[in-house]
């Protein structure tokens, strides 16, 4: 029992982590170039990396926070251009061409030895030399707090019941709120003729809303998660990290719903068709991947707010990583790619404490548990891929039309 | 429009549309009263083959001009030109097009479209995974939450948003597609796709619509329709030139017809005139095709034989002057 909720403990802290908002971050602006824009970028790690450098280089030559932040969005920008004035005129795959290399030239160039001075080279930055300019804004005091404060110790001296109870709680609004989603996708769908009920409008989405607070409520009262108030990986990076996520979901929301955004959609769909209606494909395509890039710039930064500057930490795996969490939870989605991010990086702790405690050390070690990992994920991917290609939030119906 | 076109009144009235036409000689780049599209020298190879090759062609403001041509004639190569899809391979030598006093040689596809002048496509490119509303809202110009700072204020285009989707219904309501409205364009069949895209052209209240096949597998029912609502667009002051294979559809609404034929203008004129003309029936209309094939009358044994037997003499005919060229060029490489 105790092994399972020492698991059950890993995948709740790594789903929260700074890592995974970081990440979750970079999807966001990955699911504006690839899922809305069609835009195949296969360098957002380029983008993070930058901004994780912009960032990480000006903080260390004492400059202030929010310069640093505006010097990786910079960079970001243009690292764009540079890729987007010759690719973008060119078909779809030439980017993806051009942006993986370019990201890949990236970090070769922070692993330089020449750069030591500034990129400190394949060792990269130390936290500590960076971070403290951020952990000082902190205004959550000292001592360590306790997510949610009202947990299963507070009731019946904390008994084994009390916590099953809220792991059930969990269970169920997670199954609820699935049949709720399902509801108003079902109701949404302009071809239905049954006539709409209760649950299918605005009622529909408070209680989905409702329902996903007390789930997550309920797994917070089961398993407690303690940290630090401020410090280096404490609540006050987390609380930052998953405001970022949470701005920059609505910033996307907002952006997509309007017109502009139908400009993303219709140059996915046919490029010489929004010529024809007087539209500049190119430079719809490049705000794209500008605003896209920014979010990836962004990304990098509040994943090196935990932990180092190290450019091999965001290469061309976590490129991958986004585009699995991006399809996991439905490209051109709005909650797709933080779901999906959220999902993706608890499964494989999950996978990999699993692994590592009920395997003995003698068939797979803990190294190999980490690969092994991998490759669950990996299998998991492609069975995605093959039964629910439109990713866990996504519509159905606009594959039948992919063209 | 009409103010812009000397002496006649309107060209709602089919009177003063043939005496404007009347003054202008029925040959081949014949120099019209009011041009609205001048073309000039221009020229489209590919590889070997040259696909387009005007020297001179004008259109006329405020009437409907129909391009017809065999298959291969260049028609589509010609409309992907003059819209800025295709470049001539003529460009730096000569080759010069303007639109409404506008020069266009060196314009964007884009731009082309903003200054007015719209085409839609023989194959049609519908956007499949929009609805055909916002297939529809995206044919409108000038919208204001399409710039990227303004599109985060919902407020700043809410009110312009409204209208276009009222002019976006009445269009769909004319090419009775709205019930369709907020279905995926790619559910949509391939004659109601031509609709779409049609009604979308249209969207950008565009001083000259280019059509290229623009009744191709539409029934006959809404072809006519269509027929009135193209008709009435001129009424209005658009100018409409639009590419078809269907005869009664050009003899019926075109004022002016253009012949195409291996990339060269060979004809100009009123339809009736253009018809008759020897050349034309050589080259593209065929002997028969007055007559109905499906008239029962036709159908009798001894005039089909006839008809097949002349349409085999043409064909090969038609084959010797190919394989010619063909040995001509086998011999070249
Ligand atoms: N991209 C291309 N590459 C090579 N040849 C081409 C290309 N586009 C057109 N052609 C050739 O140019 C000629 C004219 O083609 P075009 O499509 O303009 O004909 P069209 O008059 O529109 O015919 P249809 O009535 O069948 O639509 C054809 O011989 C065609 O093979
Ligand atoms: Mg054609």
């Amino acid at each position: 029992m105790d092994t399972i909720l020492d698991i059950l403990s890993a995948v709740i802290r790594e789903a929260i982590s700074p890592g995974t908002a970081a990440v979750a971050i970079a999807v966001i602006g990955l699911n504006l170039h690839f899922g809305y824009t069609g835009l195949l970028n296969f360098g957002q790690s380029g983008f993070m990396l930058l901004g994780a450098y912009g960032f990480a280089i000006s903080l260390v030559h004492d400059v202030p926070l929010p310069l640093a932040v505006l010097v990786g969005l910079g960079l970001a920008f243009v690292f764009a251009l540079v890729l987007g004035i010759p690719t973008l005129q060119l078909r779809g795959d030439y980017l993806a061409i051009v942006t993986i290399s370019a990201a890949e030239i990236i970090r070769f160039v922070g692993r330089l030895s020449n750069l030591k001075d500034l990129t400190g080279g394949a060792q990269g930055i130390q936290g500590r030399t960076y971070q403290p300019a951020f952990v000082d804004l902190s205004f959550f005091g000292d001592g360590a707090w306790t997510l949610a404060p009202f947990n299963y110790t507070d009731v019946a001296d904390g008994a084994g019941w009390v916590r099953a109870l809220g792991g059930l709680v969990f269970a169920a609004c997670i199954v609820a709120t699935v049949l709720v989603g399902r509801r108003l996708k079902r109701a949404a769908d302009p071809t239905r003729t049954a006539p709409r009920t209760g649950l299918d409008g605005t009622l529909g989405k408070v209680a989905a809303v409702v329902l996903v607070l007390i789930g997550l409520y309920a797994l917070f009262f089961a398993m407690p998660v303690t940290y630090g108030r401020s410090g280096v990986n404490g609540w006050w990076v987390r609380a930052v990290a998953w405001t970022l996520v949470a701005l920059s979901t609505l910033v996307v929301y907002l952006l997509v719903r309007s017109p502009w955004g139908r400009l993303l959609r219709g140059v996915r769909e046919d490029e010489d068709a929004m010529r024809s209606l007087g539209r500049n494909v190119f430079a719809v395509k490049m705000q794209s991947l500008v605003i896209g890039g920014l979010f990836g710039a962004l990304g990098g930064m509040v994943y090196v707010l935990a932990s180092t500057v190290q450019p091999d930490a965001l290469g061309r795996q976590i490129t991958f990583f986004s585009y699995t969490a991006l399809l996991l939870g439905g490209a051109a989605t709005i909650l797709g790619p933080v779901l999906g991010t959220v999902l993706f990086f608890s499964a494989r702790i999950l996978i990999r404490e699993s692994a590592r405690a009920y395997v003995p050390d003698s068939i797979m070690s803990a190294q190999q548990t980490e690969q092994f990992s991998f490759i669950v994920v990996g299998v998991a991917l492609v069975l995605l891929v093959i039964f629910r290609p439109q990713g866990i939030l996504g519509n159905k119906r606009e594959l039948r039309f992919n063209v | 429009m009409s103010e812009t076109t000397i002496g006649t009144p309107s060209l709602a009235d089919p009177a003063a549309r043939r005496a404007l036409m009347a003054g202008v000689t029925p040959e081949p780049g014949a120099a019209k009263q009011d041009p609205i599209l001048k073309v000039d020298k221009i020229e489209r190879r590919f590889g070997g083959i040259t696909a387009v090759d005007v020297e001179h062609l004008e259109v006329q403001r405020g009437i409907i001009t129909a391009l017809i041509g065999p298959n291969g004639a260049g028609k589509t190569t010609f409309f992907n030109l003059i819209t800025g899809f295709d470049k001539p391979s003529s460009a730096g030598s000569g080759a010069a097009w303007e639109f409404d006093g506008r020069s266009l040689s060196k314009t964007s596809a884009s731009s082309v479209a903003k200054a007015g002048m719209v085409r839609t496509f023989q194959l049609t490119k519908s956007l499949n995974r929009m609805t055909v509303m916002d297939n529809m809202m995206l044919g409108a110009q000038d919208q204001s939450g399409e710039n990227l700072l303004k599109s985060v204020f919902k407020p700043l285009w809410r009110g312009q948003e409204k209208d276009v989707e009222e002019k976006a219904k009445e269009l769909l309501a004319r090419f009775k597609l709205l019930e369709k409205k907020d279905d995926y364009a790619g559910s949509l069949s391939g004659g109601q796709r031509k609709l779409l895209e049609m009604a979308r052209a249209l969207m950008s209240d565009p001083k000259m619509i280019m059509l290229d096949e623009p009744m191709a597998g539409v029934n006959p029912a809404l072809t006519q329709s269509l027929l009135g609502h193209i008709q009435a667009l001129r009424d209005e002051g658009m100018t409409v030139l639009f590419v078809e294979h269907d005869m009664h559809v050009v003899r019926h609404i075109s004022d002016w017809v253009v012949v195409m034929a291996e990339g060269r203008v060979v004809a100009e004129g009123p339809a009736d005139t253009v018809m008759s003309n020897q050349a034309v029936i050589d080259a593209y209309l065929g002997a028969h095709h007055d007559t109905d094939l499906g008239d029962d009358e036709v159908l009798t044994e001894g005039a089909l034989e006839q008809i097949e037997a002349e349409v085999r003499a043409d064909e090969a005919a038609h084959e010797a002057v190919d394989e010619a060229k063909h040995d001509q060029q086998g011999d070249k490489s």
